[in-house]
């Protein structure tokens, strides 16, 4: 029984469907985290599971109650929102005890649990302050206090990083890692940011257009994804993509004619591949290697950024952009012919539809 | 005294004066004199004597003529500066005018009278300030009562208002409801809906509930006000929904988050709404004179109207009265003007 499950959960707003049938169970101290594009309806889909948005269709149980009817006060989630949402005309404390103070609790408590939450986040020398005398990341660390306080079933947490800059973002990324190892609690963490999810998550959940794509560990998501969206959507720089027709399929590879006309041949090969179908190759930047005399497949320099481990190649090639990142530093300039290796590299095949062709070959 | 002249005569750089400094002189203090002179004019005039007020040309100060106690008369007499045939000038106690001659005498010697054309003459005066315009209202009339009346009337209605406004406003701009934004058109109609439109309905509603001849009968009907709730939901609308959401996940009932989060954010509006209520209440005229007619329910603005009766107008007490009237209105501007200008103070978000 999950800490958490979503039957068939809809939201509409109007006409609108903003959630389509979202299926989804979420174990005791499990860290999900909710990715996609803005607009895919993670942030609605959160806001329904904290009950400040209702369901239109659909179950939802917490602890294996049925809490569609629960008001957002009693489901016992404790919520960190993007813009922190601190009560600005409180000190850190009043901001901290509100909630307590209003599920009618012992002040000895409250301060016990003020003083807790302050230490572990170490708040403690602003405690007396406003909001608006905070800088960003101590608002953001009052946010998380006043969840935290709480004690609650799960936290949800709604791009608490947004509004930081990136090298505060790298931090606090770590010390809510080091907070959900410590407090072991229920985390759903929502973001558009795939690296915040893939470091953080236990479990991630690929949202687009109000459905779920694809829920998995960061790795799973990352090397096995279930279609062309995951797999462009998860891991930085994107997936190339080279769209054409299969010309040939045999059990040590597949020959595909790109849409420019020049033909892939590569060492992948797929059961459901028939000649003739449309089909996606799809090989993250990562994997490409640079290839010597006839192998791989030519390409034109466009623009390199060294970044001194690696090197990073803009390459045109069968009439499309495509990346490629190679260890070390290269001597290459705009303008230079190259050729990209595709051999050793873990390749997908997506149908028609953006599908993940079950492939064997060389995989990983 | 340097640096007011330096203030005074600051321009806004460079080396001589620009014409624009000139304009922007003439503006400010020509300003200050429209603005400032009346009141100014009114604060003198109220401490002079009927007897000043109807002289002309008027003054500015309040004059009186001086007096002195002179052996063998028992009123004091008015001194005056007499020219004398010789052509010097002596300062004498006028005794009595018998048509354009005045028998006057010497303080000093006064057995001998003097008569004097009253063209050659001119009153002795100096400042005085007539304070039993202040004292009289209060001491001999029921101004004290006029002036509680008035209080409980303005600090009621104003806290009543605050509360039934913002109450709406919090409605109107943070609860999805249908029809909000036909609610919101109504109440702002009603603007248009001058009070001597509604003047008989509402003398008829509140005679038929028994609040005639009674102070609520004042407070009740002026505390919802369009122009507040207009004010208090455009300003409710800039507090984010997140802080609702935030104090929903916290447990706040609704009353708490009405109570707790939106009405201590709102205070600077509040404030602008409390500071045009009481202006309001303070000077309304003609409501309370219509519901009120018993004397001892009068507010200040109907008590001063009785000093201006038909056939004789105290203007003394008229002004002094006026002087009184304006001293919380400018109270309660000086106290919270802050909070209009200190306006929207950091929402805590990012």
């Amino acid at each position: 029984m999950g800490s958490i499950t979503l039957t068939n959960i809809q939201k509409a707003y109007g006409a609108v469907h903003v959630l389509h049938d979202i299926n989804l169970s979420i174990e005791e101290g499990e860290f999900v985290v909710f990715v996609g594009p803005s607009g895919c309806g993670k942030s609605t889909l959160l806001r329904v599971i904290a009950g400040l948005e209702k369901v239109t269709g659909g179950d939802l149980f917490i602890k294996g109650e049925r809490v569609n009817d629960v008001s957002a006060a009693d489901r016992g989630l404790a919520m960190v929102f993007q813009s922190y949402a601190l009560y600005p005309h409180m000190t850190v404390r009043q901001n901290l005890a509100f909630g307590l103070e209003n599920s009618g609790m012992a002040k000895a408590e409250i301060a016990e649990r003020i003083g807790e939450a302050a230490r572990m986040l170490e708040i403690d020398s602003y405690m007396d302050r406003r909001p608006g005398q905070l800088s960003g990341g101590q608002r953001q660390r009052v946010a998380i206090g006043r969840a935290i306080v709480r004690r609650p079933t799960a936290f949800l947490l709604d791009e608490p990083l947004s509004n930081l800059d990136a090298e505060l973002r790298v931090s606090t990324r770590a010390e809510i890692a080091a907070l959900h190892a410590r407090l072991k609690s229920t985390m759903i963490y929502v973001t558009h940011d795939q690296v915040e999810a893939m470091t953080l998550a236990n479990r991630i959940v690929v949202m687009r257009a109000g459905r779920i794509e694809q829920v998995g560990t960061p790795l799973d998501l990352y090397n096995a994804p279930a279609n062309r969206f995951v797999a462009g959507f998860i891991g930085a720089p994107h997936m190339n993509f080279i769209e054409g027709e299969v010309l040939g399929a045999t059990a040590d590879g597949t020959t595909i004619r790109a849409d420019d006309g020049s033909l892939i041949a590569v060492p992948v090969a797929s059961t459901e591949v028939r000649v003739g179908d449309r089909v996606t190759l799809g090989i993250r930047p990562q994997h490409i290697a640079l290839a010597t005399g006839t192998a791989g497949i030519e390409a034109k320099v466009r623009m390199v950024e060294a970044l001194g481990s690696e090197t990073v190649i803009h390459a045109e090639t069968l009439g499309q952009k495509m990346l490629a990142i190679v260890p070390g530093q290269r001597l290459l300039t705009s303008g230079d012919t190259i050729r990209l290796g595709l051999d050793a590299a873990p390749i997908h095949l997506f149908d028609a539809a953006g599908l993940r062709l079950a492939t064997s070959g060389a995989q990983h | 005294m340097g640096n007011a002249r330096g203030f005074l005569t600051r321009r806004k750089g460079g080396k001589g004066w620009h014409w624009t400094d000139i304009v922007t002189w003439v503006w400010l203090i020509g300003g200050l004199i429209v603005m400032f002179g009346p009141a100014v004019w009114l604060t003198f005039s109220s401490f002079k004597t009927p007897a000043a007020l109807a002289e002309f040309p008027p003054s500015i100060l309040p004059y009186v003529t001086q007096q002195v106690k002179v052996d063998g008369y028992e009123k004091p007499l008015a001194l005056f500066e007499a020219k004398m045939p010789d052509g010097s000038t002596q300062v004498l106690a006028e005794v009595r005018r018998v048509g354009i001659v005045a028998q006057m005498v010497d303080p000093k010697a006064p057995g001998q009278i003097i008569r004097v054309n009253i063209a050659d003459r001119q009153p002795v005066r100096e400042i005085a300030f007539a304070t039993e315009n202040y004292t009289k209202p209060f001491t001999q009339f029921d101004f004290v009562q006029y002036l509680w009346n008035s209080v409980f009337v303005t600090v009621t209605a104003t806290l009543i208002t605050l509360i039934v406004n913002s109450m709406a406003a919090f409605a109107l701009s943070k609860y999805e409801f249908k029809g909000r934004n036909a609610a919101m058109l109504v109440i702002l109609a009603t603007l248009m809906v001058p009070l001597s439109v509604i003047l008989v309905p509402l003398y008829s509603i509140i005679s038929t509930v028994g609040l005639f001849n009674n102070l609520w009968g004042v407070i009740l009907p002026t505390v919802a006000t369009p122009t507040g709730v207009f004010i208090l939901r455009q300003y409710m609308l800039t507090i984010p929904d997140e802080l609702i959401d935030a104090a929903r996940m916290d447990k706040a009932s609704e009353w708490q988050i009405y109570w707790r989060i939106i009405l201590p954010l709102t205070a600077p509006a509040l404030a602008v709404l409390a500071i045009f209520s009481v202006v309001w209440r303070w000077n309304d005229f003609l409501w309370p004179l219509i519901v009120l007619s018993r004397r001892e329910l009068y507010t200040l603005q109907v008590g001063l109207s009785i000093y201006s009766g038909e056939l004789n107008v105290q203007w003394h007490y008229i002004l002094a009265m006026t002087v009184v009237t304006m001293i919380p209105v400018v109270l309660v501007f000086i106290f919270l003007q802050r909070f209009i200008t200190t306006g929207i103070a950091g929402s805590g978000l990012k």
